[in-house]
């Protein structure tokens, strides 16, 4: 698909685990403002996929550019690349040691050197904006799971990236906390934010996102709109999955 | 009986050789432990295989050994110090090494997604450590790091075979004037009690303080 303003670019991305090829030749390309579902049978690379994108994962050949920059080796660099996008973790991965206005705070005040204040105040924004607001003092442990990974949208937000990578974020959810995460999602989505949706929520796919990508074995074997992707999937692969998730 | 209290000032002076050796020993294993440690979780390369050999090479080296090649060893290469000095260094440096396995092995309980989380904010590997996973690894280290701490002590006592003053090597003195060997030792071990008995009691309300549950 032609991206007018492309923000993450993959081109020929390769990564083994020993013996097994779990991204193989991807090319992926994800506009500014986009939002990107990758759905696909597990197994099939989407978290690799998504990981590459920040570098948690190193890839063996390839190119990743975020903005306009090649993805660096270790070091400042990669840090510095980092802060620029977000990344939303099924297991929320809140700072167990941190109360959750510090969970929000932390990397503001150590890679935006911001004073503490500042930060603080950006916090209590955001804890606002994903409703949490009354929660700041507590720890992560004393919240539910919605609430935790709502808590970690903020922390995202709060470096001001440009893009947001989410890997199944809703997953470890009980039913009933899923919506308010998805909630928060959809509302990012309306403003603007670049999201890269790692889910097997559908209705979001069909709600909020641009493109729907299906991976399958380590490829990228379709990139299309919701509307065409659900209605009329082109491969068989697609066609098996779909029909397997969406009968109950 | 007066064994004690006819040389109290020899058992003093052996009783405060060994605090210091323990001290200054126990300041340098931690700091060193803490160094090799972050280099074997490093992500570059060359450090990990530096603490790697660090760890291996003075973990299986007998204390007595390191002792010799530190006392005897270095003065060749022209570093004379004081012995007391090559003690700290002997005692210390041979420690970091369990010091270090003792870290690595709380920042490896540490969840591995606490370290993803901070570095995909842009936190550095330093930060990352020092702001994320020590703090958390901290809690599970202490128990471990003070007994660590009181084999150090224990330890302390070959210093006495090379001259340095301490509580141990008093009993030689003390034997040469003819003071029944029994209660000599046992007045040795009350000092060692006393030292180590100290380090448990500092290492508990640490974990009083700092190691609770989450
Ligand atoms: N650290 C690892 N070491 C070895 N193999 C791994 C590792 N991480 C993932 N894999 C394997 O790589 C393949 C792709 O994994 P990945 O986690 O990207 O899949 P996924 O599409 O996210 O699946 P799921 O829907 O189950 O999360 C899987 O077969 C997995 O077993
Ligand atoms: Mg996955």
């Amino acid at each position: 698909m032609a991206v007018v303003d492309p923000l993450i670019e993959l081109r020929g991305v390769n990564k083994h685990y020993g013996a097994l090829h779990v991204l193989q030749d991807v090319d992926l390309t994800v506009g500014r403002g986009e939002v990107v579902v990758v759905i696909g049978p597990s197994g099939s690379g989407k978290s690799t996929l998504c990981r590459a994108m920040n570098r948690l994962e190193r890839v063996e050949s390839g190119e990743i550019v975020i903005d306009g920059q090649p993805l660096p080796d270790e070091g400042k660099a990669l840090a510095r690349l980092r802060a620029e996008v977000g990344m939303v973790f099924q297991s929320f991965n809140l700072f167990a040691h941190k109360t959750v206005l510090a969970n929000v705070s932390l990397a503001q005040i150590k890679v935006r050197k911001r004073k503490r204040e500042e930060a603080d105040g950006r916090s209590r924004e955001l804890l606002d904006r994903v409703g949490l607001a009354a929660h700041a003092e507590k720890y992560p442990a004393q919240l539910s799971g919605g609430q935790q990974q709502r808590v970690a949208i903020a922390r995202a937000l709060a470096m001001d990236p440009k893009a947001l990578l989410f890997d199944e974020p809703t997953s470890a959810l009980d039913p009933e906390m899923i919506n308010e995460v998805l909630e928060v999602m959809q509302q990012l989505a309306r403003d603007g934010m670049t999201m890269v949706v790692v889910t097997h929520e559908m209705g979001f796919a069909r709600s909020a996102a641009n493109r729907v990508v299906f991976m399958a074995d380590g490829r990228i074997v379709e990139d299309r709109t919701p509307e065409e992707f659900f209605t009329s999937p082109r491969s068989e692969r697609a066609k098996d999955f779909l029909s397997k998730i969406l009968k109950h | 009986m007066d064994v004690l209290t006819d040389n109290f000032s020899l058992y003093g002076e052996g009783f405060l050789g060994t605090v210091e050796l323990t001290v200054y020993a126990s300041a340098l294993a931690l700091v060193l432990g803490f160094v090799m440690a972050s280099f074997r979780v490093a992500p570059v390369g060359s450090f990990r295989v530096f603490g790697t050999v660090w760890v291996t090479v003075l973990r299986n080296t007998p204390l007595t050994l390191l002792f010799f090649a530190v006392m005897l060893g270095l003065p060749r290469f022209g570093l004379v110090l004081p012995f007391e000095v090559f003690a700290v260094l002997a005692l210390g440096c041979y420690t970091s090494a369990f010091i270090c396995e003792v870290l690595r092995s709380g920042i490896n309980t540490v969840p591995r997604g606490q370290g993803e989380a901070a570095r995909s904010l842009g936190m550095t590997f330093t930060q990352t450590l020092g702001a994320v996973v020590l703090p958390q690894a901290f809690r599970t280290v202490i128990p471990p790091i003070g007994s660590t701490l009181i084999a150090l002590a224990k330890n302390s006592a070959i210093a006495g075979a090379f001259s340095v003053t301490e509580l141990l090597g008093t009993y030689k003195t003390l034997s040469e004037l003819g003071y029944n060997i029994v209660w000599t030792f046992v007045w040795i071990a009350v000092g060692y009690l006393i030292i180590t008995l100290t380090i448990s009691a500092i290492f508990h309300v640490l974990e009083k303080r700092w190691g609770v549950a989450r």
